[in-house]
Formats: C-alpha cells, structure tokens, sequence
C-alpha cells in the first residue's frame, strides 16, 4: 500500500495540524498553511481532522497510486487529472492501482492539498507528521517529496468495481470561497501606536503586493515605506502564524505556517485566524489589501469556520457510510 | 515567597494569544520571574492553553479559541484569557533561582571559524586573543530560545565584545559561535544571521534524532572555553565515531 511520486514538484511536504508545545524551544510548529483546506480534504475522506496530507505548491508532483485508496483534493485548483482524465476538486474520489495523479495548471490559489483515506503511514516527530524543512526533521526524512519517494499508507482499500476507471464520489465540500479573496482582516498589534498617522492611513488604504521572497515562513510585502515613530530596539518576544511585522526599512513581513518562533521586530497587526486559509492561497504578486477589525468579530469568524466543518464532517461521515456500507 | 514587584502588561498576540511583558529588557530577575511562571504554569495550565513561550521579559500563552469562547460567556475569548492571566499572576511564585543545568562548551576561535573576530577585535580597540580571553570569562545566562529550533540567546558578554548586529545578514554555518550587542549565541543550524563570528563549537547544539533534540534550555548556565583545531576535529570525529557505532548496535 503505497503511492510513489514518479516526478517532483517544487515544493510539496507532507503536513499536519502542526507540532505544538516545542516553541519554546525554537521549534517552530510548521504544519498546513491553508489548515481550513487540509481539514476539508480529510473530512472528504473521512480522516480524523489533524491527519496527514500532502501539501503542494505549483508545479506539483506527478503521483501514482501503488494500491487503491480513497483520495481528496482541496485548496488550490491545479487542474488535476488522473489518468489525463480531469478529476473534481472538492469531491472524494476511489483510486485504483496504477492511477497516476497530476496537476497541469495553477487555476486558482496558492497551495493545494492531497489527503488519502486512513492517512500515511510515516513516523511522528516531536509528536506531527509536520515537515520542518529548517530542522530537517518530520514528514518525509524531513524534507519535500522527491522523485522515487514512496510513501505508505495505512488503510488498504478495495479496487473499484469493474477495476477499470477511478470513480469521482458524488457530493462535494462547499469550499465557501471568500467574496472578496484580496481583503485580508487584521487586529492592530502591540506596537501599531509605533505607525505615524500617515503610515497607519496607508496601511489600511493603500493596497500591498506579495513579493516573490515569499515562502511557507513567511510573505514580504512590497510597500510604500510606513515610516515609525520611534525605532526603539524591542527585546525578542514571541510571534504568531499571520503576525505583520514592520521590518526597519519601512516594509512589511507577514508570518506564515515556519515562522520564527520569536522575533524583535515591532507587530504593527495580526492576521485574524479565520483569515490564514485566504492568506495561504494568495500568490506572489497577487495583490492584498488590510482592513482594521475588532476581537469579537475575528472570534466569531473563527467559530463559523470551524462550525461549518463540523458539519462537513457529519455529512460525509454519512455519505461514506451509506455509499460503502449501503 | 511573595510575588514580586515587577509591573506587567498583557497585550492580545492575534486573537489566540496574549502576552504578558513584565517590560522589554535583557535583565536577569526580570527573566527569572518569567521562567518560573513559565514552568509553573507548564505544570499547572491556564485552561484553554495550548502552548506557552517564554522569553527575555515576556511569557506567551498561546489559546484554543473555540474551548475558551464556550466558557467565556458574554466576554471574548481574549478578555476571559486576560482576567484568567491576571488572577494566576496573584498566585505565590516560587523563584527557581538555579533551575538550569550548568555547561561548559569548547570553542574553537581559530580564524578558519571566526570570520567575524579581527573585525570585532579591531571595533572594541583590543586583540583577538583578548576577545578570546574576555568571551571565556563569564559564566552566561541562557535567558531564551529562539530565532532556529536549539538557537539560545545567552548574555551578557562583557562591554568591551559588545557591537551591535550586522545590518544585513549573511550566510552563517550551522555551530557557530556569535555575538550580537551584549548578547552570545551558537547557531544550531546553516541560517542567515547578522551576528558576528567568533568561534565554532564542535558540539550539536540541535540534533533531531535526539532524543532531546535541544541540548540548552531557558535558565541554563553556560561558560565556554577556548580550544584548538586539532581538539576540534578530534571532539568531532569521535562524535561521529559515537554515531556510527550506535548504529551498528
């Protein structure tokens, strides 16, 4: 039971929910960008939410399925085909030996995920299946998946009937893709009051574009400089998944999932939680745009969110169950 | 022991997470309280928390939103984290003076590792040796980790090694040995950084086929001490020796 990558894409990793409770430490808790995406695929195919997917940036690797399985694809919309047929996003599809997974086109988003029913079986480290590409250690021998990987999966599945063509189960996750993808939700951070008047009006009104030196650890913006008040040296302290951090050239720097676990640079915002999973799926050079909202509001939000993939799960829990069990 | 006095604020980190800054300095009682709330707390969570980062003056509780929003009422998940902080704050803490271990680590500052020491050397007004002698001298106070997983800012070195950070950073190699204002660090990994090298250090401070992957911790104490190349190469190989032998057995 295994799938092989028969090509490699630029940077694919197999990710978590994250490894939590090594901060302090320095480790970093890596894990999915888009965690919203990830946890959609896994309920697709019936995963415990937290269990390990593939994530994968364009282009992605070419997979060939060494046994049957049950897959999902979520995220981004790379144009998938198996067997050069054009396979559904957002749907649980039954694999059968052989089948060769592809990507052709990067159609919308950033970072695609790949989630397979039962979960890989790979080795924990520090208690994730999270690949911390700095530390060298998790996922798969911590590093991106290469040509002639193979990875194990934990639940064999049966072929599908007939054998002949993969099958593109037929219910779909409703992505509920943002209205407005480029307006990204912000709390001011610790150090806001540090912006001068015009720095803080250009924050919200100007628009900022993602550059290419923009990675899993974090986007850097390409800005008109918001100039400080003051450039008082602040000592390290910790900083957070969609931390906004003023660089001293005026810049800005937003971190993302392999983020330093401190840093002593002043946090003009935050990226709201409910916001990271449209952040994960911008582009470099897409542009972005921050709009001021309060606690409750990013709260609420958040509990939506997750409210709503509650209720994924229950209906595919069923649908599962009925379409294999009958 | 009472409380003591340091004054604090708690300020949201993003909305699942607070921090509490008992004052943005490089101080050693102030650091201490930190610590000790920090293994205090590790033993006895705040309910929701999911995670806690210690650093030079300020203590990090990260939050399951969801969990503590049901039990927040009419408050945010914030505000009922705030008050939750602030009412265990009260609490007695029990200072651990000397709760680290005490290390000596080897350093070899021969200028094959230490690009960086003619230069700081030549900024303070002194020789090379004298950095060596001066970096050698102080028994240091791991205060945090940070920055790369392993990576412990240590302090304080003594005035005449001090200088500030490079203002661009360059490629650095994984073990070496830095110094950056009045502050001393090794570099666990290859990173870029702009802390000036002086030494390298045959040890891994970072392993992750450890079993504690993260050789110092917050509070450690750590003196260093000069050797030469040839103790270098030998420290080294008999680890790698140690290593491949472990993997015979």
């Amino acid at each position: 039971m295994s799938i092989q990558i028969i090509k490699a894409g630029i940077l694919d990793t197999v990710q978590d929910g994250g490894r939590f409770g090594y901060q302090h430490l320095g480790i970093n808790p890596s894990g999915a960008m888009d965690k919203y995406a990830m946890y959609i695929a896994n309920a697709l195919v019936g995963n415990h939410p937290e269990e390990a997917v593939i994530e994968m940036h364009f282009p992605a690797s070419v997979f060939l399925f060494g046994y049957p399985a049950l897959i999902a694809i979520s995220g981004a919309d790379f144009s998938a085909t198996i067997n050069g047929d054009p396979v559904a996003h957002l749907h649980p599809v039954w694999v059968n030996k052989n089948d060769v997974l592809q990507f052709h086109r990067p159609v919308y988003g950033a970072r695609a995920y790949l989630a397979i029913a039962g979960g890989l079986d790979i080795s924990k480290w520090l208690g994730s299946y999270s690949t911390n590409l700095k530390a060298k250690a998790g996922g798969c021998h911590g590093r991106n998946l290469q040509k002639g990987d193979e990875i194990l999966l934990c639940q064999s599945f049966p072929s599908t009937p007939g054998q002949s063509e993969f099958i593109v189960l037929p219910w779909k996750a409703d992505d509920q893709r943002e209205d407005i993808p480029n307006e990204i939700w912000v709390l001011p951070g610790h150090e806001w009051h540090r912006l001068t008047t015009e720095s803080k009006e250009n924050f919200t009104m100007t628009s900022f574009v993602i550059t290419q030196q923009s990675d899993r650890m974090g986007y850097r913006l390409n800005n008109i400089p918001l100039p400080a008040m003051t450039n008082e040296e602040l000592v390290s302290s910790a900083v957070s998944f969609g931390t906004v951090q003023l660089l001293p050239d005026g810049k800005l720097i937003i971190l993302m999932a392999d983020h330093q676990t401190t840093g002593g640079y002043p946090r003009i915002a935050h990226a709201i939680t409910a916001h990271h999973s449209k952040l994960a799926q911008r582009r470099a050079g897409d542009k972005i745009q921050f709009r001021i909202t309060e606690q409750a509001i990013a709260e609420n939000l958040y509990l939506q969110q997750q409210q709503h993939l509650q209720q994924l799960r229950n209906a595919c829990t069923f649908r599962l169950q009925q379409y294999f069990n009958g | 022991m009472n409380p003591p006095s340091f004054s604090y604020r708690i300020f949201p980190l993003g909305d699942s997470a607070i921090t509490i800054d008992f004052g943005n300095c490089i101080d050693e009682q102030i650091n201490i309280s930190v610590l000790s709330r920090f293994f205090q707390w590790e033993q006895h969570p705040l309910a929701g928390m999911t995670e806690l980062v210690p650093a030079y003056s300020s203590l990090t509780v990260y939050f399951d939103l969801p969990k503590v929003k049901k039990t927040a009422g009419n408050i945010t998940a914030i505000e009922w984290m705030i008050e939750q902080a602030e009412q265990r704050l009260k609490e007695n803490i029990f200072l651990q003076e000397t709760p680290g271990k005490m290390m000596r680590i080897p350093v070899c500052y021969d200028s094959e590792f230490a690009p960086d020491i003619f230069r700081l050397a030549a900024a303070n007004n002194i020789s090379p040796e004298e950095v060596i002698a001066l970096h050698t001298s102080k028994t240091y106070r791991v205060f945090m980790l940070g920055f790369l997983p392993g990576f412990a800012y240590m302090g304080q070195v003594d005035e005449k090694i001090a200088m500030p950070r490079k203002p661009q950073p360059v490629n650095v190699a994984a073990d070496s040995v830095g110094v950056a204002g009045s502050q001393t660090g090794i570099y666990p990994l290859d990173s870029p950084g702009g802390w000036h090298i002086i030494g390298r250090t045959p040890w891994k401070l970072f392993d992750a086929e450890r079993e504690e992957p993260v050789l110092l911790q917050a509070g450690d104490q750590v003196q260093f001490f000069s050797i030469s190349k040839n103790d270098f190469r030998e420290i080294q190989n008999s680890a790698l020796l140690k290593e491949s032998s472990q993997g015979d057995t």
